[in-house]
């Protein structure tokens, strides 16, 4: 068996790989129940992590011209957004965690300077159904620290994550 | 129909930890919380597919319409596999470097060395259907960073690779065989399994070089492996 290639920081430069537009998952014509994520990334500090490349990945819904993938870069304030289709629950998990379906959410990466590995999280949606029956919602016994994964409702179509990479209220991050 | 196997859990230390005192910008971005073991489903098991249809290839970074970049031009061809040795075929490959002196094509490096009208230093490229990717550029030149006294980062190209699942994403850098800086560099040293730090490094390869044009490197790049459960509970293990 081979060993999977090491991961290394992806460093402040990385900015020169082609991001524009890409925080638009809608880009190629996709047409749905259009939504905006914004987030902030704080550090262990407090301070704005403005340096971070951000994607986001949701393998529903299903519809023509949607490949589900964003990137975005966050500013100088920490802050990003992304524009996407809502996303739908997506099929359950085998095994004890029964196979209960999952809430709608995204899948999120985060990779930054002083991350030697990708960070890999979720953001689920306030005030959907299924949040009290989510697989992996139940994994976290702390409420406060659930609801770090969960995305305030700032508008019809808005929401907003907080995120924090070290210290109080730090966000769950996921071994996959 | 999407493979919604799992993938099977890393080899312990042969990945870097998230906090690294070598490596000072970890100090305050490593997470102090455990990371929460998470079952593989449909979202973890499937990633993002790309298409040179809407992500068109750069393959020859070494130029740009208006001429040719400065410094030493190379060839650099490897096989994406994934751990039991299968190519992982039409997968997009990022890559991203300083110049021949270097120095960034970014704002935000302030190296005091020349910037290269003719290289803007990003490129992308598309495995075959054996895995195979190969891409032209110019050697990237050591910089100097601020994490230490004297501290210099050995030449490196950024790599950033996606592969079957939102699971497989990796970032990783290129190293140089020979580069007398790697032994002082905290990104490269922090791996604890010597092997998987030599495995950063791509060897000079006389069967890719091109007479009189580019020098040859070789690099290959293994992606996680499946398990061979659908959807499997990883909490079901060992304690029942
Ligand atoms: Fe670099």
């Amino acid at each position: 068996m081979s060993i999977t290639t090491a991961s290394q920081t992806i460093g402040p430069y990385w900015h020169l790989l082609p991001f524009e537009g890409w925080n638009d998952l809608t880009r190629f014509g996709a047409t749905g129940d259009v939504i905006t994520i914004t987030g902030r990334i704080t550090d262990g500090t407090g301070a704005a992590a403005g340096d971070c490349c951000v994607e986001i990945w949701q393998p529903r819904p299903e519809v023509e011209n949607f490949d589900g993938f964003g990137r975005a870069a966050t500013d100088k304030d920490g802050g990003f957004s992304f524009t996407t289709l809502r996303p739908e629950p997506v099929p359950g998990v085998h095994g004890r965690l029964g196979n209960v379906q999952q809430a709608p959410h995204v899948g999120l990466t985060i990779m930054a300077r002083g991350l030697m590995k990708a960070l890999q999280t979720r953001i689920y949606f306030e005030g959907d159904a299924g949040h009290d029956q989510d697989p992996v919602l139940n994994l976290i016994e702390d409420p406060a620290r659930r609801a770090t994964l969960v995305a305030k409702k700032t508008g019809a179509a808005a929401y907003h994550l907080d995120i924090v990479l070290q210290g109080a209220g730090e966000t769950v991050f996921f071994a996959i | 129909m999407s493979d919604l196997r799992a993938f099977r859990p890393l080899v312990p230390g042969t990945q870097p930890e998230y906090d690294a005192d070598v490596y000072g910008s970890t100090k305050f971005r490593a997470p102090k919380q455990q990371l929460l073991q998470v079952p593989t489903s449909l979202t973890e098991a499937t990633g993002p597919q790309f298409s040179p249809s809407r992500y068109p290839s750069i393959i020859d970074i070494s130029k740009v319409e208006s001429g040719e970049a400065q410094g030493q031009r190379i060839v650099v061809e490897g096989q994406v596999t994934d751990e039991d040795g299968r190519p992982v075929p039409h997968t997009m490959i990022e890559i991203w470097q300083a110049n021949s002196t270097g120095r960034y094509h970014h704002d935000g490096d302030q190296h005091d060395a020349p910037l290269d009208p003719h290289f803007q230093g990003a490129g992308r490229v598309f495995t075959d259907e054996n895995g195979m990717y190969r891409y032209i550029s110019i050697k990237p030149g050591a910089y100097p960073w601020r994490n230490h006294h004297n501290a210099w980062r050995p030449n490196h190209i950024h790599y950033s690779l996606f592969g079957p699942g939102f699971a497989t994403r990796l970032i990783t850098q290129m190293y140089f065989d020979g580069d007398p800086l790697l032994k002082y560099d905290p990104i490269y040293m922090c791996i604890a399994d010597a092997g998987s730090r030599e495995r950063l490094v791509a060897g000079f390869d006389l069967d890719l070089t091109m007479p009189e044009w580019a020098l040859g490197y070789r690099f290959n790049i293994v992606l996680r492996g499946r398990n061979a459960t659908p959807f499997e509970d990883s909490n079901d293990h060992g304690d029942h």
